[in-house]
């Protein structure tokens, strides 16, 4: 049989998901083993018990200098502006992106604009929006509202403009006007493609907050590790990572969950 | 119920002439098939009706006064594919144009208002066949249930023409055959002008009371481009055929028309 028609079953799959983790898993703490053997000081590759050492005291113990848990405040911290900026930019791209999509004159006016705007690399304004906004947490969140927005905008544009002709025109038909087509046609169908888009941009808005919290910023996820990394403090870095990228996951799967569960319908539009 | 005239109509596309020298009158309660070779015009003129796109040169009258520019709710349509609203449930889509016309500022009915609109269209529903589907998405829908569906959308809002674009197109003939007897009875009980868009002959032969075939009349490679269809035919259909409300349970014999026989 060919390889393109094997299909796994149930159990294969999940073991072969494991798979990848568990070789990963392996390599580290056989290396580690390894290099703590010759030198037991070794920080570069800790072992399991030095990170739970680490996670222990940032995340259960209170800190003596500011009074606080210091994971949770970190995460705190950083959740707030990843979500204050999300909030933003997909508001905003909402009412842009259909504005865009549905009028010819909004197309014309702002779509090569947003077009020039989404080729600035976000990580070069950086410093501007530094000199302008202050070290504070406007600046944090604009950038990652400058880095997702203009993205989320040409998305939910590409997607009102893929509506079939049809659906406008029959609407139309219907008596509809401009802001009711906008209402009732295009912005519950474009709703669960906002979802979609918004699970692109957790990455990108992930990376501008990490960079935005090493640069300047006294508290959040990313402001620790650069923090400690002075210190070489690999057992409080490596668990860090692995719970951002566990929070990042976790909100990629709330949306396809929330985008199932809100919209029953989109499944099989979608796979049209 | 509506006359549409159309007075020496052109469509052109830059040097391309689509169509042409289109001039003839669509009586009132008319049902009209247009039928024509594949890239002769049908749709563009189809578009033209809904106001969609505009004639380049002559007008387009309907109860002599010219036609809209664009889409309206005197235009009912049923195109081939995408004609009801993936989004909404089946009564969602047919409650929706009462929707659209009551609620200017939120597009929604709450209440009494809702209820009347529910209870309309939970009529027109079964009328159209689809009673016990109501909380269905289009999606679950086969491709016949959802023309029945289009089409008792576009009659909720009450046109006063119907604009069918290969409606039946992608259905299988038993299908076909059941969407045909309801079409002409939804013909014979509402006050519609129907213009059909089909490339089925039989189709057009059993249900409009008047066919008109497009056609080219140069095809030559070079004049292709300069020379747009037009009316090629014209058919009355006889016995002529005229619109009547009739019982719904009432037997039909078909001996006053045979060719809804399917002879």
């Amino acid at each position: 049989m060919r390889l393109m028609n094997l299909r796994p079953g149930r159990q294969a799959r999940f073991y072969l998901a494991g798979l990848p983790f568990m070789l990963l898993a392996i390599a580290y703490f056989a290396g580690s083993g390894l290099r703590l053997a010759e030198n037991p000081d070794d920080k570069l590759l800790p072992a399991l018990s030095t990170m739970a050492q680490a996670v222990k005291h940032m995340a259960f113990e209170m800190d003596v200098r500011t009074g606080t848990i210091l994971m949770l405040s970190d995460t705190i911290a950083s959740l707030v502006r990843f979500f204050s900026a999300l909030a933003i930019s997909t508001s905003a791209a909402l009412v842009l992106g259909i504005l865009i999509g549905l009028l010819p004159g909004a197309n014309a006016l702002l779509a090569p604009f947003v077009g020039v705007a989404s080729m600035v690399p976000p990580l070069a304004l950086l410093p501007i929006l530094f000199i302008v906004m202050g070290l504070g947490e406007n600046s944090k969140v604009a950038l990652i509202v400058i880095g997702t927005l203009p993205f989320i905008i040409r998305d939910i544009t590409m997607r009102v403009m893929e509506l079939p002709r049809e659906q406008l025109i029959k609407a139309q038909t219907l008596g509809a006007s401009t802001w009711q087509v906008a209402l009732r046609v295009v912005l519950p169908q474009i709703l669960p493609r906002l979802i979609d888009s918004l699970r692109l941009q957790l990455g990108p808005a992930w990376l501008f907050l990490i960079a935005a919290e090493a640069i300047a910023s006294d508290s959040g996820l990313g402001y620790r590790i650069f923090l400690v990394r002075r210190y070489l403090s690999l057992d409080v870095i490596i668990p860090y990572v692995i719970w951002i990228t566990f929070l990042a996951f976790v909100m990629d799967a709330g949306l396809v969950m929330l985008q199932r569960r809100l919209f029953p319908w989109f499944a099989s539009v979608r796979s049209e | 119920m509506s006359a549409v005239s159309f007075d020496n109509v052109w469509k052109e596309y830059g040097d391309h002439i689509v169509l042409e020298r289109l001039t003839f009158e669509i009586a009132s309660r008319a049902f009209i098939a247009l039928v024509g070779p594949s890239g002769c015009g049908k749709t563009t003129f189809l578009r033209m009706l809904l106001g969609e796109e505009s004639p380049t040169r002559g007008q387009i009258l309907v109860d002599g006064k010219p036609l809209k520019p664009e889409p309206d709710s005197d235009r009912g349509v049923v195109f081939q594919r995408y004609s009801v609203f993936p989004h909404l449930t089946v009564l969602q889509n047919v409650v929706l144009g009462r929707e659209l016309q009551r609620a200017k500022l939120t597009g929604r009915l709450f209440g009494p208002a809702k209820c009347a609109a529910v209870e309309e269209a939970m009529a027109l529903l079964a009328e159209v066949g689809l009673s016990g589907h109501e909380h269905k998405y289009p999606a679950s829908l086969s491709g016949g249930m959802q023309q029945r569906l289009a089409l008792a959308q576009a009659i909720m809002r009450g046109p006063k023409i119907l604009l069918l674009d290969e409606p039946f197109g992608a259905l299988d003939p038993g299908i076909r055959a059941d969407i045909h007897v309801l079409m002409k009875r939804l013909w014979n009980e509402t006050e519609l002008t129907i213009v059909m868009v089909t490339h089925d002959l039989s189709e057009a032969f059993r249900l409009a009371t008047r066919v008109i075939a497009l056609d080219r009349s140069r095809i030559r490679p070079e004049e292709r481009e300069r020379f747009g269809a037009t009316v090629s035919r014209d058919l009355e259909i006889y016995p002529r055929r005229t619109a009547k409300a009739r019982q719904l349970a009432t037997f039909r014999s078909g001996q006053d028309d045979q060719a809804e026989n399917g002879a």
